[in-house]
């Protein structure tokens, strides 16, 4: 068993990328009770702008340096189609029943697929995305690779950061005031309208960091990679608790924790020894899913339904 | 007497019924004006129209010198109307004092700020002890001083108070009624929708009677509560 410390080791930093994802999916349901299964697709946009950006850079410049270009390509790509879409394709159904903008949030997700597929150069097939070289960092009980260090400091950077201003901030506390009780909100001043943007760009931009973190882990990005990475962080929003953000990283840690440690495991349980592997991560993923929501149907950190009021 | 509040034949719909058809009222500076009326009868709907949540089909709503039936709800509050709303709904996960700041949510004048929110505690002494609680966890008839603290926190003009005293022990009744009047005695100036009609008309200057859309009857407070037909619907005599 001494490989379990690696192990751990793995499935956090797959939680802190499920989690990072799992925000956008959260505050938007917090604040509009939308389902934004496109969000899976808008990490993918936020992989491809921040690959755009490399590119444009001269090339052989180091890539620490070129990481912060990265990050403000993926973040402008992503921020910018998520409040696209909210401005175009879900405010207009704000008021239409709710199967409406769910799915419309599908041929959405869809669409942005066909789009990269089709007009991004060479994203027929897998882009090569930059990465760091060099030996894993030995830390006695576990190696850490070179390209997870981004996600390890900015993925509680960013959790951090949305706490801060959450709570701190004028428009953090209009926020929490929107998700609470619109109509009493707008009674208190508060541009809602502004508010669901602050929100789909918050994010969006969680979800470009993400999305760099996920290309120098696996050294590629492509259209598909919002599905399952999407279908994951949904997961971890609903675990922890759909519409709390900290349910959010904690529905992630879990969920990432887990499914390392059922691939690296479950074969080794008497009778499950053709469950194991990473064949089966999902279906795991899954499993801890609906084992969640019977026990404890509002998820980790959710509140009961009655609180909403 | 100058008016502050002039609705002039408003109507109001959900989808294709008509919830409100065709009322006029003013509220004068200074005064408590009432509206009364059974369930259903479209006072809610009355508010809600004029604080922007909801838009009329037709009609004005002049509001000191301002046409508001075009302004959108959040900017209703910065011309000096506050709403507290049928059901309290206060912020339920926020702290009370985190409540009353977002009722000064476009303020800047801190110090005013902070002032007011002591006035508001000193006006309902129990929400200064529980400033940390969340608002979720208090009494009805806590959640409604809070609902009317909060309202009064954006400095309004005018104070629209939507059934302060549904659902409240006699004796919290009287003394949301009593905080009524005391504000009127500092010269603010309120629209107040109440089923409880003696309390209500008993306080006020003018009082407006609706039945299913419309106003059917109006007068002092005075004359309706002395009105046979308000004797008979509202306060239960006969
Ligand atoms: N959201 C809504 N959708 C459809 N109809 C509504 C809606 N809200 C209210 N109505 C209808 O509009 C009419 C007026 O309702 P409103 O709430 O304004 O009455 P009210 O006078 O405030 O009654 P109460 O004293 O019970 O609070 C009612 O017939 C009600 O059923
Ligand atoms: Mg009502």
């Amino acid at each position: 068993m001494h490989e379990l410390p690696q192990n751990l080791a793995n499935g956090l930093m797959l939680g802190l990328m499920y989690g990072l994802i799992a925000v956008g999916y959260t505050m938007v349901y917090g604040i509009v009770q939308l389902i934004n299964f496109a969000h899976g697709e808008i990490f993918m946009i936020g992989g491809f702008g921040a690959l755009t950006a490399y590119l444009a850079l001269p090339s052989g410049t180091s890539l620490w340096l070129a990481l912060p270009v990265m990050l403000v390509g993926g973040v402008i790509a992503s921020v910018l189609v998520a409040t696209g879409a909210e401005r175009f394709a879900y405010r207009p159904l704000r008021t239409a029943p709710r199967l409406a903008p769910l799915i419309t949030a599908i041929g959405l997700s869809i669409a942005l697929q066909q789009v990269v597929w089709a007009f991004y150069p060479g994203a027929k097939k897998a882009r090569t995305f930059p990465q760091f070289h060099g030996n894993p960092i030995d830390l006695g009980a576990f190696q850490l690779q070179r390209n997870d260090i981004f996600l390890l400091i900015a993925a509680p950077l960013c959790m951090l950061i949305l706490a801060s201003f959450v709570r701190l901030t004028r428009t953090g506390r209009a926020m929490q005031a929107t998700a609470q009780d619109p109509d009493t909100a707008k009674l208190m001043g508060i541009n809602t309208d502004r508010i669901i943007v602050v929100a789909f760009a918050l994010g969006a931009a969680f979800a470009a960091v993400a999305a760099v973190a996920h290309g120098l882990r696996y050294g590629q990005v492509d259209f598909m990679m919002g599905f399952i990475a999407g279908l994951k962080a949904f997961t971890a929003a609903v675990l922890g608790g759909i519409g709390n953000i900290y349910g959010a990283m904690l529905g992630g840690l879990v969920l990432g924790i887990a499914e390392s440690l059922a691939t690296a495991y479950i074969q080794n349980v008497p009778g499950m020894h053709q469950l194991g592997g990473a064949g089966w991560a999902n279906v795991w993923a899954f499993v801890l899913l609906i084992v969640v929501l019977l026990v404890r149907p509002q998820g980790l950190l959710g509140e009961r339904v009655a609180d909403r009021a | 007497m100058t008016a502050l509040l002039e609705v002039e034949d408003l109507r109001v719909a959900y989808g294709k019924i008509e919830a409100v058809k065709g009322i006029s009222f003013k509220v004068n500076q200074g005064e408590v004006t009432t509206l009364i009326g059974t369930n259903g009868a479209g006072k809610t709907t009355t508010l809600r129209t004029l604080s922007g949540l909801l838009k009329p089909t037709s009609g004005k709503i002049l509001f000191d010198g301002a046409a508001l039936d075009t302004v959108p709800a959040h900017k209703i509050v910065s011309l000096g109307l506050a709403h507290s709303p049928e059901g309290r709904h206060i912020f339920p996960r926020m702290t009370i004092e985190e409540n009353l700041l977002l009722g000064a949510f476009l303020r800047k004048d801190s110090a005013g700020i902070t002032e007011d929110i002591e006035r508001a505690y000193t006006l309902f002494p129990i929400l200064g002890e529980r400033r940390k609680q969340a608002a979720g966890t208090l009494s009805g008839g806590e959640q409604q001083m809070l609902a009317m603290g909060r309202a009064l926190m954006s400095r309004p003009k005018l104070l629209m108070l939507d059934e302060p005293s549904m659902g409240l022990s006699p004796l919290m009744m009287q003394k949301i009624m009593a905080t009524i009047v005391e504000l009127k005695a500092s010269g603010m100036t309120i629209l107040l929708v109440e089923q409880n009609a003696q309390a209500a008309l008993s306080l006020s200057d003018q009082g407006y009677v609706m039945q299913t859309g419309h106003i059917v009857l109006n007068g002092t407070g005075a004359d309706l509560l002395r009105d046979e037909s308000v004797r008979k619907s509202y306060l239960g005599e006969d």
